[in-house]
């Protein structure tokens, strides 16, 4: 369902992907873990057509995101790692929206919101603004749209970050639910190494652009002789701490907040 | 493929409109500026302008306060662009299996649309201080060219927002574009008779054609006709909306 080969990507210099290369089954879910900025967003960023690799092979459901943009947006649906919700917008109209942008028409769009806010348990606030709501609800919201238009892949970067595990297990019982209902191809990245060894069938650890292993979580750990994931992550990657230059736009969210802008 | 395309530019046009509806303070806070322009300058210069014989200086600068409050909303709206990058609503649009020219033109005519509201709604507060508009008949006129202003302004915004992705620069666009262009476009005082540089540079201005587009239509006044003003403006939003659709399509997030 998805296939990568050899894919580099350079920064002026900097190679954030180096020569990776991995395969997913379809219904499968797959973990990619790694550090921070260890280059898995970016490889997020270049499968779903945000970012231009500078070399490699990529395929999405037979769909080349470099070349036939259009047909690989269309085969997946995303949860990014950084909010992408419009705030000033209700939870319908968020979902509205993005069922308009993925041409579903529109009694079958109303009733897969009907249904979708049902599932993530967000009906009851249906018409208020996402600005009130918690992160935990927006966080739900943003799955739900990523699966709105019924996508065979669904990319779910860091979904969980900053939730309550109330919350965090929740999403995980609604992710393996999709995932075996409509036999959805998952690819997350997360780093919480026990969720991983919770939901994923396989996992592949990438460090400095690089991937350092792949496998089943049991492989895994039999191979670096730990008993969890976690202990097998630590082995793999070194325990040293990884800083990760922010972008303009982590700055200027961080400006805004301590402003109260926003 | 025209349906789905018509159904995507409608629901970014809609998404603007309602941003803009929903934001109270922005709504109120940008009649300040006009608000002020109108009673301190009206007033104040009135009487000398009167005494210089030029008539009544409130219905000589209201329509280039009008086309001022179009071209600052305008622009703003396309400078929004900034925010959806900054907040992540960029990534969901561009994610999305729709052609980028879709999504740029939705949103261009959507803050194009906020604005002529705006422009209406300064004419409006310009009546409230004794503005007259001379005939009902050339309204829809004025609105046309409010419309131009508006589109013309709105991709220059969007183009400018593509280039430039840190809000901070936001200073450097009201000051050093956004001033200048209102202040040597003949909104507040007669092209004619400026001294050489001044009187190129207003002309090179492109708010200078919406200000007197708006003068003739609503108080006769205007030095350059309605056919060069409209060759200007709607000429030049052409451009600048396959400029702004063209860079748009080449952003990587």
């Amino acid at each position: 369902m998805i296939s990568v080969k050899n894919l580099t990507k350079k920064y002026n210099g900097f190679t954030a992907v180096d020569d990776v290369s991995f395969e997913v089954a379809e219904g499968e879910i797959f973990a990619f873990l790694g550090p921070n900025g260890a280059g898995k967003t970016t490889t997020i960023k270049m499968l779903t057509t945000l970012l231009k690799p500078t070399s490699g092979e990529m395929r999405l459901n037979g769909a080349d995101p470099s070349e036939d943009r259009d047909a690989a947006r269309a085969s997946f649906g995303i949860v990014f790692q950084d909010p992408s919700l419009d705030e000033e917008l209700t939870a319908f109209e968020n979902l509205e929206f993005h069922g308009v942008l993925y041409g579903l028409p529109k009694q079958l769009r109303r009733e897969r919101i009907d249904r979708m806010l049902e599932l993530m348990e967000l009906a009851d606030r249906r018409n208020d603004l996402v600005k009130k709501f918690s992160g935990g609800m927006k966080r739900r919201l943003e799955i739900a749209r990523g699966f709105l238009h019924h996508p065979r892949i669904l990319f779910l970067d860091e979904p969980t970050l900053g939730l309550d595990p109330q919350t965090r297990y929740h999403i995980w019982e609604h992710i393996k639910q999709l995932n075996k209902e409509k036999s959805v191809t998952v690819f997350l990245t997360t780093h919480y190494m026990e969720e991983a060894e919770h939901v994923a069938d396989r996992v592949a650890i990438i460090d400095r652009g690089k991937i350092v292993v792949g496998g089943t979580v049991e492989e895994l750990m039999a191979r670096t002789g730990a008993a969890s994931l976690e202990e097998a992550f630590l082995s793999l990657t070194g325990k040293g701490i990884r800083d990760q230059d922010a972008d303009a736009s982590d700055r200027m969210r961080g400006a805004m907040r301590a402003r109260g802008w926003r | 493929m025209i349906m789905k395309m018509s159904a995507v530019i409608y629901v970014m046009w809609l998404r603007q409109l309602k941003r803009y509806w929903r934001s109270k303070p922005r709504m109120i806070g940008s009649l300040g500026q006009p608000a002020l322009f109108l009673i301190a300058l009206g007033f104040g210069f009135g009487p000398i302008y009167a005494r210089a014989g030029g008539g009544n200086y409130i219905q000589f600068m209201a329509p280039g306060i009008i086309a001022m409050s179009v071209m600052f909303m305008a622009v703003f709206s396309g400078i929004e662009l900034i925010w959806d990058r900054q907040f992540g609503f960029l990534k969901e649009t561009l994610a999305a299996p729709v052609p980028r020219w879709a999504i740029m033109l939705g949103k261009t005519l959507g803050g194009a649309t906020a604005a002529t509201l705006q422009g209406v709604v300064v004419m409006l507060l310009a009546m409230l201080v004794g503005f007259r508009p001379q005939s009902l008949w050339l309204l829809p006129v004025a609105l046309v060219f409010m419309a131009g202003t508006a589109i013309f302004f709105s991709s220059l915004g969007m183009v400018i927002a593509v280039k430039l992705t840190d809000m901070h620069a936001f200073p450097l666009i009201m000051n050093f574009l956004l001033m200048p262009l209102f202040f040597l476009s003949g909104a507040l005082f007669p092209l004619k008779g400026l001294p050489g540089a001044v009187a190129v540079i207003s002309r090179i201005d492109p708010l200078s054609y919406g200000v007197d587009a708006l003068r003739i239509a609503l108080v006769n006044g205007g030095d350059f006709g309605f056919g060069l003003d409209a060759a200007v403006l709607f000429a030049g939003a052409s451009v600048l909306l396959i400029l702004g659709t063209w860079m748009f399509s080449r952003v990587e997030v």
